[in-house]
């Protein structure tokens, strides 16, 4: 009996870390590549202060912090179908996922950009630049640096977070456990497993993490 | 070259210039004086449109503009004529020394990299940092610092630089390397309107000497006059302050 169930677990490792890595994996870095293009956007929008695009930005961020992913999922896939948009179940998690942490990194995006030394905006101004030149190639390197740690955070939820992608037919790592778990009925186990692999997967993101900061650092502080 | 009248600038209630006129000609070297609070900064600040002034006109090589309601257009034409040097040096902080000379350069003047490393060198060479090009501002000290800033400030081939406060954040032991290298600018001929506290700079260095209290020049002379020869009973009293905190 520990012997199959030995195997069984060795078998399930396999199919849930490749469901992971194909899955789980690219449905993070898809989502959150578009959740960093929409965070600096949104950022830049608030630091710049585009008064005609600022209540869309904070309609935007009311909406998505006052309800939660889960129901975020359900309208995109199981709701907008019945007014004609069919999406299918992929391209609606990374919708999601994108849009949801999009506006929390926003935040984070805005604060490093109001961390940037306002001399140096008025430094590019004395040697010529225009604002959006200074914006592209001082103040945006800058913020991302500040921002590095919280943006890493995101990065680490969002492979979290992919697991809701499971309750919209994704077959990510947890919904492969539970179609394995629905055959053997070793619930106890196999959620255990998959959560290890959540762990494993997370580790090696907070060792490039701290990497990535110590990278930075040395190549000279930003104050 | 620039001649500036009655500019004026509140903040709030808080009257800052109230009404200032100065006069710089080619080769001139300007030092303006006065206590904290004086309106030197805000009148330097102003000149170069990081503030904009209520009111005031400025010429600027025979064109004429107002002050308060200068085109945005007008005035990045005016700041590719000129430089500033700030207190605290505003080196670009993701750039290395070589890329904060270039940055301007290839970006806002679109001289191609090749030549625009050349004249970095030449301006960083001048300033005695041509030995950290690939340094970031953050491994220096501010003595370097602000030599880079200068560097940048020169590349640009400006008519006039404008410098705020430029010793004032530095350690006493980093003074002398800068003002060392504006009194070589100032040899060969630069134009320079200087906000300083340095009294030995605006006596041996600077050609002309304006003196601010409460947002208006008190006196204006050339140098030997103003520190020899004062008019006015406020100038004198400054005068004789700094000079008594010498001793």
């Amino acid at each position: 009996m520990n012997e199959k169930l030995l195997q069984l677990l060795i078998d399930s490792f396999w199919k849930i870390l490749i469901a992971g890595i194909r899955v789980t994996i690219p449905l993070a870095m898809l989502s959150f590549l578009f959740a960093l293009v929409i965070a600096v956007l949104v950022a830049v929008i608030q630091y710049a202060n585009i008064k005609v695009l600022r209540p869309f930005i904070r309609f935007y961020i009311w909406i998505i912090r006052g309800t939660p992913l889960l129901v975020q999922l359900y309208v995109v896939f199981y709701g907008l179908p019945s007014i004609g948009i069919v999406l299918p179940a992929f391209p609606s998690a990374v919708f999601c996922l994108a849009v949801n942490e999009g506006a929390y990194m926003a935040e984070s995006m805005r604060a490093a950009l109001e961390a940037v030394p306002k001399g140096q905006l008025e430094a590019g101004y004395c040697v010529g630049m225009s604002y959006w030149q200074i914006m592209r190639r001082i103040i945006l390197p800058q913020a991302f640096r500040t921002a590095f740690p919280s943006l890493s955070n995101s990065f680490i939820s969002m492979i979290k977070s992919t697991s809701m992608a499971s309750t919209i037919t994704v077959t990510e790592m947890l919904r492969q456990t539970q179609i394995i778990n629905g055959r053997v009925y070793q619930s106890f186990a196999l959620y255990m497993e998959v959560g290890l692999v959540y762990l494993i997967f997370c580790t090696v993101l907070t060792w490039l993490q701290s990497y990535g900061e110590k990278k930075l650092s040395a190549y000279g502080g930003t104050r | 070259m620039i001649d500036v009248q009655n500019v004026t600038k509140s903040f709030g209630s808080f009257g800052a210039l109230r009404g200032v006129s100065l006069h710089v000609d080619k080769g001139d070297v300007v030092a303006i004086l006065g206590p904290s609070g004086s309106g030197k900064t805000t009148l330097l600040r102003c000149i170069n449109y990081l503030e904009i002034a209520d009111s005031g006109t400025m010429t600027f090589d025979g064109e004429s503009f107002d002050m308060h309601s200068i085109s945005k257009k007008d005035i990045s034409r005016l700041r590719r004529k000129t430089a500033f040097v700030f207190q605290n040096y505003n080196l670009f902080l993701n750039k290395t020394v070589l890329q904060n000379v270039t940055e301007g350069l290839i970006i806002a003047r679109k001289v191609p990299k090749e030549a625009a490393e050349k004249k970095a060198i030449a301006a960083l060479e001048k300033v005695g940092m041509a030995d950290r090009l690939d340094s970031f501002p953050s491994q220096l000290s501010g003595g370097q610092q602000q030599r880079v800033a200068i560097a940048r400030a020169l590349a640009a081939d400006p008519e006039i630089i404008y410098f705020d406060e430029p010793t004032s954040a530095l350690d006493p032991e980093l003074i002398g390397e800068v003002l060392s290298v504006m009194r070589d600018l100032a040899k060969e001929g630069m134009t320079m309107l200087v906000v300083t506290h340095e009294m030995n700079f605006a006596r041996n260095v600077s050609n002309k000497v304006i003196f601010m209290e409460n947002g208006q020049v008190i006196e204006s002379a050339d140098s030997k006059t103003f520190f020899e020869n004062p008019k006015e009973e406020r100038t004198k009293l400054f005068i004789q302050t700094i000079q008594s905190g010498r001793e």
